[in-house]
């Protein structure tokens, strides 16, 4: 698992270190090359945490290159690798701009808070009751969530890899595994 | 010969027309006086606007300071001399700047580069917290969208303007128009303007109606952008957004029209057109106190 201070990649892309708020779209971009750069080391699979910690607040075109266009690369028919994030240390002051651009492109990302792991963004239904079912298991096939999602197994499955592409489930051959640590 | 051009004594967005309608007859290359001794009062979108002027002018234009101690004193300590006296021939007496004002929450300053923004919002952040929560009453939410609707503006002016523009932030009891605390932002460029920005944008459908005030609403209600990508035109549907949330008002003008976001408090017009031509953008955003009535 990588860990991303985006605060520490903010201030090594700006050219004053002393800025702690990701705005403006070339500063987004920057930021989100600098990422980019650091997950090509990575492996064929990765699963990046981006710590929002040290970041004080983020606008909506910053959100829009870091986030949207970052999500928007990874989640395409033909992404550079099969990466996977999980967006931690998260408050109201960044959410705003980070709905709003989940909402314009029609994204979803999920995000560690102290009581666990959640999907926040635009899924459907399915795709929500989907995700809290392998959630709840931490890994499973298809089968096994089929009953929980009220679906069958077959549906189930065609949800599942839709949550996969959206890189919001890690799919292990027929296993599905929820970001952010199996249960238990 | 040189033209004088009289400022009215309170100089504010609606009263910069006055400025602008003297000046429209007047040729690019022709020296004018802008005279300001008799002004009392200018509200930041007044004294970005007034070096913006002088940005558009071939000829340096000469500007006479106000003749009050205290409007003069004030000007001062917004920087506003700092930059005019390097657009301007200055005349009168004009003060250095001594110390800081609490209602300066942000001192005029020049925005070009993406990273005069990054300065603009660390700076302008703390002030804010405390304005925002102690003087207007509002939630703490709201200084966050504040310094983010500060950003998105500034940066209207870095990817569109295609020139540097100048920013202000002022708190103060705004008594003619609403009887309470305001915090505004004026946000002032001599650039292309947004129907030239707009003339590029891919899609475009050229039809009868195109000139400023069509550009403005592709822009600002339909979040139109010059740019292909369709993560573009956010920024300034924020801006509207965080207006609508806090009451606040949002206008715009660019070239000879312009169009305002009107909340319940005022009474502007949604959309002006046939003004006098001004090149650029100039944006003004309006927060005010939150009353008790609303809580």
């Amino acid at each position: 698992m990588n860990h991303i201070d985006l605060g520490t990649v903010l201030r090594q892309t700006v050219s004053a270190n002393l800025y702690s708020n990701l705005v403006t779209r070339p500063t987004g971009a920057a930021v989100r090359n600098q990422i980019e750069l650091l997950m090509r080391e990575a492996h064929e699979r990765t699963l990046t945490v981006l710590d929002f910690s040290h970041v004080s607040m983020m606008d909506f075109s910053c959100a829009d290159e870091v986030i949207a266009k970052l999500l928007l690369r990874y989640c395409a028919a033909n992404p550079p690798h099969e990466a996977y994030f999980l967006f931690r240390g998260m408050t109201d002051d960044h959410w705003e701009a980070i709905e709003t651009v989940l909402e314009r492109h029609g994204l979803a990302l999920a995000i560690e808070q102290e009581d666990g792991v959640h999907v926040v963004g635009v899924l459907s239904e399915r795709e929500r009751r989907a995700w809290e079912a392998v959630k709840r298991h931490g890994r499973a096939v298809a089968a096994d969530l089929a009953g929980e999602m009220g679906e069958t197994e077959r549906d189930a499955r065609s949800t599942l890899d839709a949550l996969w592409r959206r890189r919001l489930v890690m799919r292990l051959n027929e296993q599905y595994v929820a970001l952010g640590g199996e249960r238990g | 010969m040189t033209t004088v051009i009289n400022v009215p004594p309170s100089l504010d967005d609606q009263t910069f027309e006055q400025v602008l309608e003297q000046l429209a007859p007047v040729p690019i290359d022709e020296k004018i006086l802008v005279d300001a001794r008799h002004c009392r009062w200018a509200s930041p979108y007044g004294l970005t606007a007034l070096l913006t002027l002088a940005q558009t002018r071939a000829e340096r234009p000469a500007f006479a300071a106000p003749e009050g101690e205290e409007t003069v004193g004030y000007w001062a300590r917004t920087d506003f001399f700092k930059y005019a006296d390097e657009l301007y021939e200055l005349h009168g007496a004009v003060p250095k700047r001594t110390g800081g004002d609490s209602r300066v929450l942000l001192e005029v300053t020049p925005v070009t580069r993406s990273e005069d923004v990054h300065e603009v919002v660390e700076r302008i952040q703390q002030k804010a917290q405390q304005i925002i929560a102690t003087e207007l009453s509002l939630d703490a939410k709201a200084t966050v969208g504040f310094a983010m609707t500060l950003s998105e503006v500034c940066q209207n002016i870095v990817e569109h303007a295609g020139r540097g523009g100048w920013v202000a932030v002022q708190a103060y009891t705004w008594k003619k128009r609403l009887g309470r605390r305001v915090v505004q932002i004026a946000v002032c460029d001599a650039g292309i303007g947004f129907r030239n920005s707009l003339e590029g944008a891919p899609g475009r459908v050229r039809d009868d109606r195109w000139d400023d005030g069509a550009a403005l609403e592709a822009a600002v209600i339909r979040g139109v952008s010059r740019f292909r990508d369709p993560g573009r035109g956010q920024g300034l549907s924020g801006v509207r957004r965080y207006c609508g949330r806090w009451e606040g008002k949002l206008s715009i003008r660019s070239g000879t029209a312009r169009i305002a976001l009107v909340p319940k408090w005022d009474e502007d017009v949604p959309l002006e057109e046939d003004l006098s031509p001004f090149p650029g953008a100039q944006v003004q955003v309006t927060i005010p106190e939150r009353t008790a009535a609303k809580e």
